[in-house]
């Protein structure tokens, strides 16, 4: 077991170099023909004059393009902007489509071939890394060396994940025209599955569900024996696939909008944009159900289904961030923020995404209504801040970079305004709750340090009090680390949800009145 | 009560810290002082282990944040005591300070047992109660350990055993009596252990005593021999075969000890304004009749502590315990129990009913006295929520109502196999009566873990 546990991660590995490697492989030749078919209309005539220098030059690297590119390209906005002459200006960025065109690459000529030796041998590698874990072993969940281990522990390997993984999502988001060949790679999967060529999303989205398929059967593994966990991480990776993944890329194939059932506002912060409404609106009957579904799970799918089940009915196993918090994030989870400083910075952030997500929906929408004459440019302002700094920085960079740093769900607990406004409901008109059994805990503290959002959770438990808390994903891993059987997560009546419990039960010395 | 009188407690373990929180709760002037030498902070004694194992940081042991004391106004004072002048009420430290205390509340718990063993303060033997310990035991094993040899059934020793398995070190564990544990666990339950002992592949020797540890030629363990005769070679040597008070400090002085320190059940000791609580105290009498004088366990030295905090706040309250209750955790299996279930009862005055799941991991036992009314429980690898037995057995309910009733009482978390449902279809067909089985849910037909 060992051995192929050893050749997995050296196939990992080696489908980790390869695709890291891709972005240095071929050569790019821009010709006018690829200007004029990957720019608009307006655009055409003046970016084939700006590029025209670059025809026919073979470049050696992404580098010498694309600031070969940017050379070009800002010497002719640079005088516009100079003369302030903002109309004239191109504010659209070619680069990822005119780097994607003018590749030639051994990528884009063998692309499953490439997909095979980089994201397949990656997720080989990775099962057969995870489905022999603990083989032979009894039942039980093994925290074993978590804080031994460089990479659960802020060690070393910790710091090279997180450096990665933030490397990886600012190439992402705003330099996309690096990792061209990685975009090829994925084209004939995209082809497939929408009939459309794959976009720099359509990459990320076949990673990320991949991760979650991959560590979620390490999940299986590290917690079988109970059925709650497993449940959970098989329902968390059925959501991505199904409907983060696929439905999405099959409602294009069928002419319909590209839409994630599952994604609800304000976490979904432009489903009321003008462009979406539009979209929505000009797309039949599919197109309503669409809008209306989005809007029924708003007003009344979150309050309900919180009422009855808690936040987690969301968060731990149905959504997509949660998804990877739960599966890739789950090695991370002790690395949660446990002082009450902590909390309180919590409350204040998560609260002002909150604020920020429903100011900006507002506006947005009375915009639509009243034509785009009063607040235009503010709105468009407010999303384009809202998009770099909440959508990009926030959820991803940080959401996902820092899970080596700060935990799996810094982006859930610090920044999500979709978790606070389910947080809201779930402490304020919920039937769910942890509940503490009586006088059984030890105060050990397991609880508490696995807990991924950071929740102290033995400070109640010690006391003899249900745990309820805006920010309790429910992942339910308190009660499966509780070596004395004290956390269940419940659902019952709202009278006895948050009690006091000056004395412990078992100690029959001192009679409080009630 | 003057309230600027100053309460000194000698140990921050659970009774000693819950003490000062609950008088802190009482009355805001007092002043409260706590020392340790052990640590500065209070940390849980029970997650040490799993410090050793990594599953946890040691700061992640400490229940309250560090500034949890000074915002009550709680001293801490990180010394040893080295001994205690009672009439001018005197605490000496070793460091060679000293501290005036109104009232005194020795809380100091306990230390590991041992009976003179040669060989028993070699290097490398060692039992595992304090932090000190715990650094002793990392100190011991860090480097060519390829055996270890337990010695003395009882949960620190499985404990230690669960330890050592993280470093691969294999483990023999001499175990005295016949069966594991079983001073405490009837038989079957003793045997569920020892089976799920060996299936971790720890060497459990029962009926198997210690006769001596020997040494190499630098004062180090390098075998033990039992009273078999039997030589096992090891380099280190766990002695956990139970603790005792920790009062060596305290003996010939005018304070009245026998095992631990004498107390009534007001935790009063023989001389005025001194009380002690926790695994150290003696009572007079045991407080009831399945408990014992000198209670070591987590959850009474909480509630020596909580009553403790009443009695110094000026109220007039004794301890009285309710209804007992303890768990523990054998390697993978957890284990629950409420009310009465001794090793051994007399047939003739108490039933048992006893279910055990296939697996061998499983199982429940209910004593009853002969009108059928419950007197306690015991359950292995699932749960079974406090309140409901609290209530059944202070209101001795009949032992059909109980199991009846046993999906209420279920505290496994959602999903998982209702074992309970067994349960009640094997106490209806060895008992009778007039028992309710329960029906499997819609979710537990849809998704349930099969029993």
């Amino acid at each position: 077991m060992k051995l192929i546990q050893s050749i997995g991660i050296l196939l990992f590995l080696v489908g980790l170099a390869v695709f890291t490697a891709m972005p240095f492989l071929g050569n790019y030749t821009l010709t006018e023909e690829l200007v004029l078919s990957n720019t608009k209309d307006i655009h055409q005539e003046k970016m084939a004059e700006i590029l025209a220098p670059m025809y026919g030059e073979t470049y050696s690297s992404n580098f010498s393009f694309i600031s070969t590119f940017k050379d070009n390209f800002n010497s002719y906005n640079d005088v516009l902007k100079d003369e302030a002459k903002w109309d004239e200006v191109i504010w659209d960025d070619y680069s990822l489509p005119l780097a994607q065109s003018s590749l030639s690459s051994p990528v884009r000529d063998n692309p499953w071939l490439f997909f095979g030796l980089s994201i397949g041998l990656a997720v080989l590698g990775g099962l057969m890394y995870n489905l022999p874990k603990y083989q032979g072993e009894p039942e039980g969940i093994k925290n074993n060396g978590i804080f031994h281990s460089a990479m659960k522990n802020r060690g070393w390997m910790g710091m090279i994940t997180g450096a990665y993984l933030i490397l990886f999502y600012i190439i992402l988001y705003w330099f996309p025209a690096y990792i061209v060949n990685q975009i090829w790679m994925v084209t004939p999967l995209s082809m497939i599955l929408s009939g459309n060529p794959a976009s720099q999303w359509f990459l990320y989205g076949t990673i990320y569900t991949l991760a979650i398929t991959v560590m979620g059967v390490r999940m299986f593994r590290k917690y079988r024996g109970n059925k709650y966990q497993q449940l959970r991480t098989a329902s968390v990776m059925f959501f991505q696939t199904a409907f983060a993944f696929l439905i999405p890329e099959i409602l294009v194939l069928l002419n319909q909008p590209y839409f994630d059932f599952k994604n609800i506002w304000p976490l979904d912060y432009d489903f009321f944009y003008d462009y979406q409404i539009d979209t929505f609106l000009s797309s039949g009957g599919v197109g309503m159900f669409m809008l209306i579904w989005g809007i029924l799970l708003i007003v009344i799918g979150v309050p309900t289904f919180t009422y009855f089940f808690g936040k987690r009915w969301y968060c731990s196993w149905v959504c997509g961030c949660g998804g990877l918090a739960e599966t890739l994030g789950d090695p991370y989870r002790q690395l949660s923020d446990k002082s009450v400083k902590a909390w309180k910075y919590e409350r204040v952030i998560i609260h002002s995404v909150l604020v920020l997500a429903v100011v900006m929906t507002a506006l947005t929408i009375v915009n639509y209504f009243s034509g785009f004459a009063l607040l235009g440019d503010v709105t468009n302002q407010l999303h384009s801040f809202y998009g770099f700094a909440i959508g990009s920085v926030f959820a991803g960079v940080v959401g996902t970079g820092f899970y080596p740093f700060m935990g799996n769900r810094v982006w859930c607990r610090f920044g999500c305004p979709l978790a606070a406004y389910l947080g809201l409901v779930q402490r304020f008109k919920s039937r769910f709750r942890i509940t503490t059994n009586g006088g059984q805990c030890i105060s050990c503290g397991n609880c508490s340090t696995h807990c991924e959002m950071g929740i102290d959770v033995r400070w109640y438990a010690q006391r003899g009090q249900e745990i309820v808390r805006s920010s309790c994903v429910g992942c339910g891993v308190c009660s499966s680390v509780c070596p004395r059987g004290v956390l269940k997560l419940e659902n019952g009546s709202e009278g006895n949800r948050i009690n006091e419990m000056p004395i412990i039960i078992g100690n029959d010395s001192i009679k409080i009145n009630a | 009560m003057s309230s600027n009188r100053h309460v000194v407690i000698i140990g921050n373990g659970i009774a000693g810290i819950t003490c000062a929180r609950q008088l802190r709760k009482l009355d805001d002037s007092v002043r409260i002082t706590v020392i340790s030498g052990e640590s500065k902070y209070f940390f849980s004694r029970t997650a040490l282990m799993y410090v050793f194992m990594g599953h946890m940081k040691f700061e992640h042991t400490q229940p309250y944040e560090n500034w949890f004391w000074e915002k009550n106004k709680i001293e801490l004072k990180e010394a040893w005591v080295k001994s205690i002048d009672f009439t001018a009420k005197n605490l000496f430290f070793q460091s060679g300070e000293n501290m005036v205390y109104d009232e005194l509340v020795i809380a100091t718990g306990s230390k590991p047992n041992k009976f003179g063993w040669p060989g028993e303060d070699l290097r490398g033997v060692q039992g595992l109660y304090s932090k000190q310990d715990l650094e002793l035991m990392e100190e011991n094993t860090a480097t060519g350990v390829t055996r270890a040899v337990i010695v003395g059934g009882g949960l620190i020793g499985i404990e230690m055993a669960e330890m050592l398995a993280y470093k691969k070190i294999p483990v023999t564990f001499l175990v005295r009596e016949s069966g594991f544990w079983d001073n405490v666990l009837p038989k079957e339950e003793s045997e569920l252990v020892s089976r799920h002992m060996r299936e971790h592949h720890i060497d459990l020797r029962l009926n198997e005593e210690l006769q001596e540890i020997i040494s190499d030629p630098n004062a180090r363990v390098k075998a033990v021999r039992t009273k078999s005769g039997e030589e096992i070679e090891c380099q280190f040597v766990g002695l956990t075969a139970g603790v005792t008070p920790s009062i060596d400090f305290l003996r010939n002085t005018e304070l009245e000890l026998n095992r631990g320190v004498k107390v009534d059940f007001g935790f009063q000791t023989n001389i005025p304004n001194v009380y002690s609580i926790g695994d150290c105290a003696e009572f007079h009498e045991a407080p009831a009749a399945d408990r014992k004088a000198v209670e070591q366990v987590w959850y009474t030295g909480r509630m020596h502590g909580e009553t403790m905090g009443y009695i110094l706040a000026g109220k007039k309250v004794t301890y009285k315990p309710g209804i007992w209750f303890n768990s523990a955790k054998f390697l993978d299996i957890e284990y629950q129990t409420y009310g009465t279930v001794p090793a051994k009862w007399d047939t003739e005055k108490v039933k048992s009913f006893y279910w055990e799941h296939t697996s061998g991991k499983i199982s429940f036992r209910m004593l009853m006295d002969l009108q059928g009314k419950i007197l306690g429980v015991n359950n292995f690898g699932f749960r079974l929520r406090h309140e409901f037995f609290d209530q059944a057995i202070r209101e001795a309910w009949d032992a059909a109502k109980v199991i009846s009733k046993l999906d209420k009482a279920n505290f496994d978390p959602e999903f998982f196999a209702p074992y309970y449902i067994e349960i009640q279809k094997a106490f209806k067909s060895q008992f009778g009566g007039d028992v309710k089985v329960s029906k499997k849910t819609f979710i537990q037909k849809l998704f349930g873990a099969s029993v």
